[in-house]
């Protein structure tokens, strides 16, 4: 008998969902079009919410922020579920190997004195301000609009615990458990972080998510992360202590691809209309005043005389950095 | 002018460097095929790696190109940033 090989091409009948064919044409979608796209549920909600009754359970009126379509806040990293945790196995694969590493040769000894307790008393009790990130973007998730904005956001707010865990990791390798009952004091009495705690817990009972996307994301993350895990982490391995660095390598990786998330989200919001504009400039003009005031005390345990040109360099970084975005400040 | 190819699998990794192979090349002629997607191209073809981390968004290394390439035809140079084809006697 004789057989002839031959191979047949089969054309699917549809390349992908309806919803996505409609906006990106009949072709095949990656994951993260097919993830994100016209997701969130935009009629037919049962009843109002009782304790909102005049918005519905999902509304475009919980921010003043106002979008003709709201998946243009989209993500440069095309985070869905699988990439972003991919990614962030990896990452976390990384960061325990360098604390198992460091734990095992006991290689916090050798940090300098004056090095560790400036790790103690700026870094440790940061995670505190971390949950109150946690919460932002929880909320923003939560209430926010769009399923291209309130993904990202619930990764981040996840990102937000992770590192409160590497920051109390820290504080155990450091000193053991007590370094955690000291920076928790240190977060409630001392008068080195009652601004920031202020600021945070401000920003704990904002109700308009995109506020707090731009006071969260953009100006206390924008000035702090520079701040605590570039120029204070230079300064930990020029002058011996990098073992420290070893330990926020994880921040300050996340630091630089979540920043470049959140600029794609502001520059996105303010180029759609002069009204979005204004108004996100002023929330980080006013944000920006409580958060340097609230960053000023802790930078000058960090950097002693060199505090003030640091402080000057980052806010002018991050001046440069919004107005890059179209924001007028 | 004699033409250059290069063939990839067709699955989700190639896609957006054949998209982006296409934008690069105007002149370059898809073929596809059952499982794989061939490119044809008179002359030369380039490969950017800006224009892939573009559409995947993410950094990219011309190496990943290897994971899922079948065959391709014509003089190669590559350095970090692109990967060209081309017939240069």
């Amino acid at each position: 008998m004789h057989i002839d090989l031959r191979t047949v091409a089969i054309k699917p009948v549809r390349q992908t969902f309806d919803h996505i064919a409609r906006r990106f044409g009949d072709k095949p979608a990656s994951r993260y079009q097919e993830g994100t796209y016209d997701l969130q549920q935009t009629d037919i909600f049962h009843y109002r919410p009782l304790w909102e009754p005049e918005l519905q359970l999902f509304d475009t009126r919980r921010t003043k922020v106002q979008m003709k379509d709201w998946y243009a806040l989209k993500d440069p990293r095309q985070f869905y579920y699988g990439a972003y945790t991919i990614a962030r196995a990896r990452q976390q694969e990384a960061a325990e190997s360098n604390f198992e590493m460091i734990e095992e040769r006991g290689l916090a000894e050798s940090i300098p004195a004056d090095l560790k307790q400036i790790a103690l008393d700026v870094l440790v009790p940061m995670r505190h301000a971390e949950w109150g990130g946690n919460m932002g973007n929880s909320f923003i998730s939560a209430y926010g609009y769009g399923t291209a904005i309130t993904q990202p956001c619930l990764y981040h707010a996840m990102d937000h615990l992770a590192v409160a865990q590497y920051l109390t990791h820290i504080g155990l390798v450091l000193n053991g458990p007590e370094a955690l009952d000291t920076a928790k004091e240190a977060w409630m009495n001392s008068a080195l972080w009652q601004p920031l705690r202020r600021h945070v817990e401000n920003v704990l009972v904002v109700q308009d998510w995109f506020e707090i996307f731009v006071a969260q994301n953009l100006v206390l993350e924008g000035l702090s992360y520079p701040l605590f895990y570039d120029y204070l982490d230079s300064e930990f391995s020029a002058n011996g202590g990098t073992v420290i660095s070893m330990m926020t390598r994880f921040m300050a990786e996340w630091a630089s691809e979540t920043s470049k998330w959140v600029d794609a989200q502001i520059k996105v919001a303010a180029a759609e209309s002069p009204e979005n504009k204004a108004l996100i400039s002023n929330w980080v003009k006013q944000y920006r005043t409580s958060v340097l005031e609230a960053l000023t005390p802790l930078v000058h345990r960090s950097f002693g005389d060199k505090a003030d040109s640091v402080f000057a360099e980052v806010t002018d970084q991050f001046n440069a950095r919004c107005t890059k975005l179209g924001l007028a400040i | 002018m004699s033409t250059v190819f290069i063939a990839f699998q067709t699955n989700d990794d190639t896609r957006p460097i054949v998209e982006s192979i296409l934008a690069d090349n105007p002149h370059a002629v898809l073929d596809e095929q059952p499982a794989m997607v061939k490119i044809n191209a008179e002359g030369s073809l380039v490969i950017k790696r800006e224009s892939i981390e573009e559409r995947i968004g993410r950094s990219f290394d011309l190496q990943e190109l290897q994971i899922n390439l079948i065959t391709i035809s014509g003089h190669l140079d590559e350095d970090d940033d692109q990967f060209s084809l081309s017939w240069k006697n």
